[in-house]
């Protein structure tokens, strides 16, 4: 498994698709640092982009390379390896790949000019979210053999959890305005990752004051230890679970 | 003229009616404080020397000076009240007032002032007392470089710092309150001035005042208050130069302003409150020169507030810079700062050619739905927010600064 991890990190090393995402997330983080004075307001700025530039480029990305390294896969399947080490292997691989360059564009600026609590809360959810699109990646890459299709199905995936997503949850917060939401709107905006991540952001940074007694329910909830594993509890079943299902095809498959 | 003979007539007059001096001290023929006031012909001096003195509502009803020195702890055993001056012409000076009383059905002071004119409070430390100074019904009072700290008896059973009732032309300056219930609290306190005192750590208020029209608040602090600052009914207040800092909390306001009419607000700063200022049926303000800065909201201004201006202020680091709850607003905002502002300067006048629109759709969708704050800073969000700014359909349309300027102001 590790061996095929290697394999595809080098692979994925010689692209140079990777090394421009490390480039300019770490352009984005160092520019948002230098420019503003208060860290805490550069931290704002930089989740806002690690909401929606890292999930968008760890899905296409892993799903693109999947179809792209597919001779690869037929050449593995065909030697004595089970299915689920070699997705696993290029699982690991991928994801090792991607969270390094997570790690340079946005870790290192962060622990150089914001080493504080907010700053691993944000690198925490970056990390959790890449893994989790680069899971879905691979599920929709093992849901259908046409790449087109597969790209079309990993942009989708994206573009509901990022906007469709707020959206129902908003429609929802307007037909339901008469009751007592709190809990329902925790439980919702828990079930997508990209909310989970903001949502543990803000909490962290004080923004939970603000609402009145709605915020104090939600820092009630998430501020507590039983939310950090309750929230680092999805996150791990948003990673799992797609990656199961897809092993499940994989093995199946008819490559 | 008249006034240059008044003051020298009485200053000689203060000369010949000057009285005898009585030290006490522990060792002293007088050594006890109780004794000594009740004792002491009108405009005597009581100096107090260094140490402990029982003080059990020591009554003083004639016009004197008491001057503590190296602060003499006078302590009134949580019996009852510590000090109660009935008389006019009287000042306290460096006493260590401690131990009143407390309860629900009297207000126990440390030093209480009733009905009486030109009385002084200077450099007292107050401790462990329910009430610190409570003036009520006195006319003419200067309390001065006093330094209270509220009794240790949790939330519900503090009394206020420095204590205002019914009272006029009362000047408080340098004063430090902290552990009260409201650092400073004013009804019917008219004509007072009230300047450089520092409130903090109170347990609701650093300032509270109702009905107090006609004061004036310079180069105050009011700092880590539990519910910051709320002042109410009241008109012609002028605020100036005061700081409203680090009140956070689920109902937490750097200034909360309630039936406020003709009152001006002037080179203050709120800086890291959850609301900076809510205005409530608030009319015919003036708010110029003061920075918002890093609120969750800058300024929440209700729908019921009218002609109120609000010019030259800098809006930075706020969370939403402005919110309303309701289509109607009848105020005017020129030449503001707002660090959100992305329009252009096309004639280089420093002052942007397109308004500004200070509330956006989220939060006025917050107003009506709190829960939906889940949704802060999400994508969606500030794409319906781009949206709205552009036509705008649930937003006050009237709600805007007409020339937002491009670059913060420098103070």
């Amino acid at each position: 498994m590790f061996k095929i991890a290697k394999y595809v990190v080098y692979d994925i090393l010689r692209s140079k698709v990777l090394i421009a995402y490390t480039v300019f997330l770490l352009g984005i983080s160092l520019s948002l640092f230098s420019l503003e004075e208060d860290a805490s307001k550069s931290i704002v700025s930089l989740m806002s982009v690690v909401m929606i530039i890292v999930p968008l480029v760890s899905i296409v990305f892993s799903t693109t390379y999947f179809y792209n390294a597919y001779e690869f896969i037929e050449l593995l399947v065909a030697q004595p390896l089970s299915r689920t080490t070699i997705l696993l292997g290029k699982f690991t691989g991928v994801a090792f790949s991607m969270l390094t360059a997570f790690f340079i564009g946005v870790g290192v600026p962060v622990l150089i000019y914001s080493p504080n609590a907010t700053g691993f809360v944000l690198l925490q959810s970056g990390i959790g979210l890449s893994l989790v699109f680069i899971s879905l990646a691979f599920f929709s890459s093992v849901a259908t053999r046409d790449k087109a299709k597969g790209i079309g199905l990993s942009l989708m995936l994206w573009f509901f959890f990022s906007v469709i997503y707020d959206a129902i949850i908003l429609g929802v917060l307007f037909a339901f305005s008469d009751y007592p939401l709190e809990k329902a709107v925790i439980a919702l905006a828990s079930l997508n990752p990209i909310d989970l991540g903001r949502i543990m952001i803000l909490m962290k940074l004080d923004i939970s004051a603000l609402m009145g007694f709605t915020g104090a329910v939600y820092k009630k909830f998430f501020g507590t230890g039983f939310g950090f594993f309750y929230t680092t509890g999805i996150m791990l079943l948003w990673i799992v679970v797609p990656q199961l299902v897809s092993l499940r095809i994989f093995r199946k498959k008819n490559l | 003229m008249r006034l240059f003979v008044f003051l020298f007539a009485s200053v000689i007059l203060t000369g010949i009616i000057q009285g005898k001096t009585t030290v006490v001290c522990p060792d002293c023929p007088v050594n006890n404080f109780m004794r000594a006031a009740f004792i002491a012909a009108p405009h005597d001096t009581i100096i107090v020397k260094s140490g402990t003195y029982p003080s059990i509502n020591s009554i003083i009803t004639k016009p004197m000076t008491i001057i503590g020195e190296n602060y003499p702890v006078i302590d009134g055993r949580g019996r009852d009240e510590v000090i109660l001056v009935y008389s006019d012409s009287v000042t306290i000076s460096g006493l260590h007032v401690r131990n009143s009383n407390r309860g629900s059905m009297k207000d126990y002071a440390g030093i209480r002032v009733f009905q009486s004119k030109q009385v002084s409070i200077l450099n007292c430390k107050l401790e462990n007392v329910f009430f610190g100074i409570y003036l009520s019904d006195s006319k003419q009072v200067l309390v001065k470089g006093n330094h209270s700290k509220g009794a240790n008896y949790g939330k519900s059973d503090t009394g206020n710092g420095i204590h205002l009732w019914k009272c006029d032309s009362v000047t408080v300056l340098d004063n430090y309150m902290e552990g009260h219930r409201d650092g400073i609290y004013f009804e019917f306190a008219k004509h007072c001035h009230i300047e450089k005192n520092l409130a903090e750590k109170n347990y609701r208020y650093g300032l509270h005042f109702m009905f107090s029209d006609d004061d004036t608040y310079v180069n105050n602090t009011f700092r880590n208050n539990g519910t910051g600052v709320a002042v109410m009914y009241t008109k012609r207040v002028n605020m100036f130069n005061n700081v409203f800092e680090n009140n956070w909390g689920d109902a937490a306001y750097g200034l909360l302003l309630k039936d406020i009419g003709n009152s001006v607000i002037e080179g203050n700063v709120f800086r890291n409150n959850t609301i900076g200022v809510t205005m409530e049926g608030s009319s015919r303000m003036r708010f110029e020169n003061n920075d918002f800065t890093r609120n969750g909201y800058g300024l929440r201004i209700w729908a019921n507030c009218t002609q109120d201006t609000f010019v030259h202020n800098n809006f930075s680091g706020n969370t939403f810079d402005a919110s309303t709850n309701g289509q109607l607003q009848q105020n005017i905002f020129n030449y503001n700062y707002w660090d959100k502002y992305t329009g252009y300067d096309l004639d280089r006048d420093k002052i942007g050619d397109i308004p500004y629109k200070p509330v956006s759709l989220y939060s006025m969708l917050i107003e009506q739905m709190p829960y939906a704050v889940m949704l802060l800073r999400s994508f969606m969000v500030d794409l319906l927010d781009k949206a709205e700014k552009n036509i705008p359909s649930i937003t006050p349309e009237a709600f805007e600064d007409k020339f937002p300027l491009m670059n913060m102001i420098k103070r």
